[in-house]
């Protein structure tokens, strides 16, 4: 009637990080490549055509980087002072940057002088960015301002005086051509329509903003100032949606994923952390050897790069997918067997029975359903079984002890496979999760090859290791006890809480694995 | 006030179907078999009972099929009474008194008048096969006085007799020797087998035996697993014997095909082993039929067979080795360890079925629903093992959740224990496995209690122990982003003073939990899981625990071990009614 019910494989809470798509995704990159620069790198920027070269902005100098070479393809660096925020245009063919004495530059790609200079900020410009419709240029600068450039002419449309402390992260939206947001060091963000000449939503982020963020439908803002990453719903005028804080030190950088799913941030704590923009949880992060300063995706995340406080710029590319080898097929039935009744349509009173699925049974539930214990012990004992999977072993060992036939599959072993056997107790018989089968293995197998014992030294020395383990662990569950009885005096002397059930029931799970032990 | 109704009994389930081997009408569209003082009627197609036959005012022990109306049954029983139905109508059409517990009933084509009876006379262990002619009459009820007597020194199982090759000769086996009476001839010849005291031949004992419809040959079973074929009988010294070996326990049954070209046994092994051409080699299998078989029959027709099950199974076989239909009764387990629950969706009764699993017995009608596999592991038939056994369950929230412990235990420090919570899936109707928890307790779980009120839209259970604790599970969230999930988590551990926890039990309104700790009960606030009071009677163990329903809701009963049922009144919690009651507690 009913089959063979398979041997339930005791399974245990898996330590440690878990394993989700996230953590698969994120994990499939190389070990990085590191590229000295000379100075903080301040800004990494992606072109967004192919074959998406990306700008570096570090010192005086912006470097220009294929997608696999560790040498600049291209160099710009004709500045004064510090440059800053080299962006690419939507097209990949102009750059803009800033720099330390207040001028705002314009290159070709190809060309090495730049195409125009925007004079007017009196101070430092850290950021600047291309509207959406190609044309102009927003910039804001250390002197509280953030002006409008016109490209074709090279002149100043708008000013905007609204903040009052260092302009610092800005960001222009990608469908609109007269909105850009801009965030300061007097912990607002504002938006500005070029328009109406003056900021038309206005936030408090807390903290000095450090980097600002648009979603590509333009719905969200997202911002990073102290150690706050904040996510704003522009639509309802600026409400604030979520405040992640996740971070130990300020958050420097944003970055979005190519699928818009997921969000970056990195920090001067030396990590990256990646949310899920719909649940806004941290699903992933990653370590540097340095603050991070600045960071960027390419396009489809086939690279991180993350520019540090020490110069370093860190290259990490996506993991080639593994080609399939073509492997040698099994001859297939012929054609006319698959289209054999596909052109059959389903009648409104048929029944469609599906064909039931084939259960595929474990090489060991094979050999159990068969009976053959020895044959089902010998292959849980494989070597590839005991160490990545020593919880198959221990559950085949309690069914067979539950069939009452641990003993036979145990007895008439030569010395290799008995060996094996001890082995396998050696590694996991003081692993309280496993001791209570293990230990009864044990017995038996002194029960049965105590008259042969002396015979063979390999098997000898085994048996000695087993009980130094043993005595080992009789003197550790002593000590245990020793420090619980300590502990015990400690809690006595103070004053009594209702809490003292719970530790009650602790320290019985300590008297219960001396129990086992012993 | 209700007004009181007069109790009306009905009787339900319960009664043994493979007490004796199943008959098939001679069509092979009915299946007969007993059923305590019963005679059921089953359709062989559809499961479904057609008749049931009543009248018998004790157990039904054994019917027969009419040899001379195919339309007709015979049935005896421990009244006394041999009793001819008409089993399409499902009428009564005689009785015959014979005055003397009948313990087998068996018919013969050659023999028209009379049938075959077990009867013991004198001593307890003596039983005897007689003939009772069967007078003609035209009434109702005759008696029927004229025994004549055939064989003495028999088993008082039918399975140890049979008649072979057209009724010439009747074979009886019991201990280590077989006597056949020949009736032609009216001799007996006994062959006996080497006895006990010989260690290889310790278990060459009888339990069943068979005889080929055509020729003279005799098959036998043995304890050891052993079938022999027996030949050349009616001489007592050039008898011969072949051994069938595969079975490595007693051989319950034994049964030829109406050809006789196959052999059928079956045993412990729960395998239906069919011999062909009588040679070890030549055998057909037809594994997992769930329990020990107890009894085989074939039908007249030749193609069906069936099996009884100590599970109080019938199944009924195509002739190709491949079961048809199942005809379940109410699995009686050897230990009821979860009492008696009803499911509060379909409103069946629930207990132990199978080994390892919940029965869903609808006493409406009287059916089994399905089996819930609790263990989930392979069943392992072999005497002396250590089996893990379901010992608590519990049903909460309105049937949505089932908690089930099962245990095991080899050594008095090795107790393994398991608890399970299941959740009731609404689109497959049945119980799916939500959360396993090992060792739940250090020591045995003495009770198991779901909160059902309806303000708690949490669901909470609660679990007592010996290991002196209870604890509180309650239901967690554990869905991420990637996928949705719930869990039981242990919420809450308590203990008083080390006492064994006894039993637990909710308040109506879920606002009280009480535990009980050996003589002593303790009242818990379930919001912030508090003492709240204890109440001590110092009259012995609590067994049970119950609040008051509805307008009785201020007090709590409980039972003691030594039969005293004290009531305390919560509202004045130390005012405490006590009634002495001696309950006599039957187990439960």
């Amino acid at each position: 009637m009913a089959g063979y019910k398979p041997v339930a494989i005791q399974t245990y809470p898996v330590l440690g990080e878990k394993i989700t798509q996230d953590t698969l995704y994120w994990n499939n990159y190389k070990t990085p490549v590191q590229i000295k620069e000379f100075g903080a790198v301040s800004k990494v920027d992606f072109s967004p055509q192919p074959p998406y070269n990306y700008a570096v902005t570090a010192s005086s100098r912006i470097h220009i980087y294929g997608r696999y070479s560790q040498e600049p393809i291209k160099t710009f660096s004709r500045f004064k002072d510090t440059a800053y925020c080299a962006t690419f245009r939507q097209d990949g063919r102009l750059l803009v940057a800033g720099s330390e004495d207040g001028g705002v530059q314009l290159f070709d790609i190809t060309g090495r002088a730049p195409l125009r200079h925007f004079e007017g900020h009196t101070k430092a410009v850290h950021t600047v960015d291309f509207t959406a419709d190609k044309y102009h240029v927003v910039s804001g600068a250390d002197d509280y301002t953030v002006k409008l450039w016109d490209i074709p002419n090279s002149k100043e449309i708008l000013t905007f005086k609204e903040h009052s402390d260092y302009v610092r992260c800005g960001c222009a939206s990608k469908l609109n051509p007269d909105l850009f947001v801009t965030g300061s060091y007097d912990h607002t963000l504002k938006m500005f329509d070029a328009r109406t000449n003056k900021s038309v939503i206005s936030v408090e982020h807390g903290q000095p903003v450090e980097s600002v963020l648009l979603f590509p439908s333009g719905g969200l803002l997202v911002s990073a100032g102290g150690r706050y990453v904040k996510i704003w719903d522009v639509l309802k005028g600026g409400q604030l949606l979520v405040s992640l804080k996740n971070h130990h030190k300020t958050v420097t950088c944003l970055y979005l994923s190519s699928s818009g799913q997921r969000l970056l941030s990195g920090s001067l704590d030396r990590k990256v952390k990646i949310y899920s923009t719909t649940s806004y949880k941290v699903v992933h992060s990653f370590d540097y050897a340095a603050s991070i300063l600045s960071l960027a995706l390419a396009h489809e995340d086939e690279t991180i790069v993350v520019g540090m406080t020490n110069g370093i710029l860190s290259v990490k590319h996506r993991k080639s997918e593994a080609k399939k080898d073509s492997l040698p097929r099994r001859r297939r039935p012929a054609y006319r067997t698959f289209i054999k009744g596909k052109n059959y349509m389903r009648q409104r009173d048929d029944i469609l029975i599906n064909r039931p699925s084939k259960k595929h049974l474990e090489l060991y539930d094979r050999d159990l359903k068969n009976f053959r214990v020895s044959k089902a012990l010998d292959r849980v004992l494989e070597p590839s079984c005991t160490i990545k999977t020593p919880e198959i072993t221990v559950s085949i060992i309690k069914e067979l002890n539950r069939r009452g036939v641990l003993a036979n599959a145990l007895a008439g072993r030569d010395e290799k496979e008995i060996s094996r056997v001890l082995n396998f107790l050696i590694r996991n018989l003081s692993q309280p999760r496993f001791a209570p089968v293990l230990i009864n293995a044990a017995e038996i197998i002194i029960d049965i090859y105590l008259p042969v014992i002396g015979q063979s030294p390999v098997v000898d020395k085994k048996f000695l290791l087993l009980q130094g383990l043993v005595e080992k662990e009789i003197d550790y569950q002593r000590e245990l006890l020793e420090t619980l009885g300590m502990m015990d005096m400690l809690f006595a002397t103070m004053t009594r809480k209702e809490s003292t059930s719970v530790w009650q029931h602790a320290s019985d799970g300590f008297l219960e694995n001396k129990k086992v032990e012993s | 006030m209700v007004e009181e109704e007069s109790v009306r009994v009905v009787r339900c389930g319960g009664s043994e179907l493979n007490f004796r081997r199943a008959v098939f009408s001679a069509d092979s569209k009915y299946i007969f078999c007993v059923s305590g003082d019963f005679v059921k009627v089953h359709s062989t197609a559809t499961e479904e009972c057609v008749h049931i036959l009543q009248g018998h005012r004790n157990l039904v022990t054994g019917i027969q099929l009419n040899p001379n109306n195919h339309l007709q049954l015979y049935s005896c029983s421990f009244d006394g009474t041999v009793k001819l139905w008409d089993y399409v109508d499902g009428i009564l059409i005689k009785t015959f008194v014979v005055g003397l517990k009948l313990h087998a009933l068996f018919t013969l084509p050659s023999a028209e008048d009379s049938v075959f009876v077990i009867i013991n006379k004198e001593k307890p262990d003596v039983f005897q096969l007689v003939s009772v002619k069967l007078p003609k009459s035209s009434s109702q009820e005759i008696e029927a006085k004229e025994l004549s007597f055939v064989l003495d020194y028999i088993n008082q199982s039918p399975k140890c007799i049979a008649f072979g090759n057209e009724g010439e000769y009747v074979a009886a086996v019991r201990d280590f020797y077989l006597s056949v009476y020949f009736f032609k001839k009216k001799t007996t010849s006994r062959f006996t087998l080497s006895s006990s005291r010989n260690k290889k031949h310790a278990k060459n004992n009888f339990t069943c035996v068979a005889c080929h419809p055509k020729e003279d040959c005799i098959a036998t079973g043995h304890k050891d697993g052993k079938i022999r074929l027996w030949r050349n009988f009616d001489d007592d010294k050039k008898y011969t014997y072949t051994c069938l070996h595969w079975h490595h326990d007693m051989v319950m049954d034994l049964a030829f095909s109406v050809t006789g070209t196959s052999l059928l046994s079956g045993g412990r092994e729960s395998v239906l082993v069919e011999w062909r051409d009588a040679t070890e080699k030549n055998k057909e299998f037809l594994p997992r039929l769930g329990a020990t078989i107890e009894h085989i029959s074939v039908s007249p027709a030749g193609d069906l067979f069936c099996t009884s099950h100590s599970d109080n199974k019938i199944i009924v076989i195509h002739r190709n080795l491949e079961a048809s239909a199942v005809i379940q009764g109410l699995v009686k387990d050897s230990n009821i360890f979860t009492g008696l629950m009803v499911d509060p969706r379909t409103k069946a009764l629930v207990l132990n079925g199978k080994p390892g699993h919940l029965q869903f017995y609808s006493l409406q009608h009287d059916k089994q629903l399905y089996n819930l596999d609790i263990i989930q592991q392979e069943y392992i038939n072999d005497y002396g093992l250590i089996q893990i056994e379901l010992t608590k369950a519990a049903f909460g929230c309105y049937g949505n959740w089932l908690a089930t412990v099962e245990q095991r235990q080899e050594k008095e420090t090795e107790l393994e224990l398991q608890m399970k919570l299941w959740m009731y899936n609404k689109k497959t109707q049945g119980f799916v496995l939500n959360t396993k928890v090992n060792m739940p307790h250090e020591d045995h779980i003495t009770a198991l209690c779901f909160c059902n009120a309806e303000k708690f839209e949490n669901p909470t259970l609660v679990t007592s122990s010996k290991d002196g604790h209870f604890k509180v599970w309650i239901l967690t969230d554990d869905s991420d982003i990637y996928k949705k999930a719930v869990g039981w988590t242990c919420d809450f551990v308590g203990s008083y003073h080390k006492y064994q926890a006894t039993n637990c039990c909710f308040s109506e309104d879920g606002s009280l939990l009480a535990v009980s700790f050996e003589e002593i009960v303790t009242i818990w606030d379930s919001e912030t899981w508090e003492l709240k009071c204890t109440f001590c009677q110092r009259a012995g163990k609590i067994r049970h625990l119950c609040f008051g329903r509805l307008t009785c809701s201020k007090y709590l009963l409980g039972a003691t071990e030594n039969g005293i049922l004290c009531c305390w009144n919560l509202l004045s919690c130390a005012c405490k009614i006590l009634f002495y009651y001696k309950v006599i507690w039957q187990s439960i």
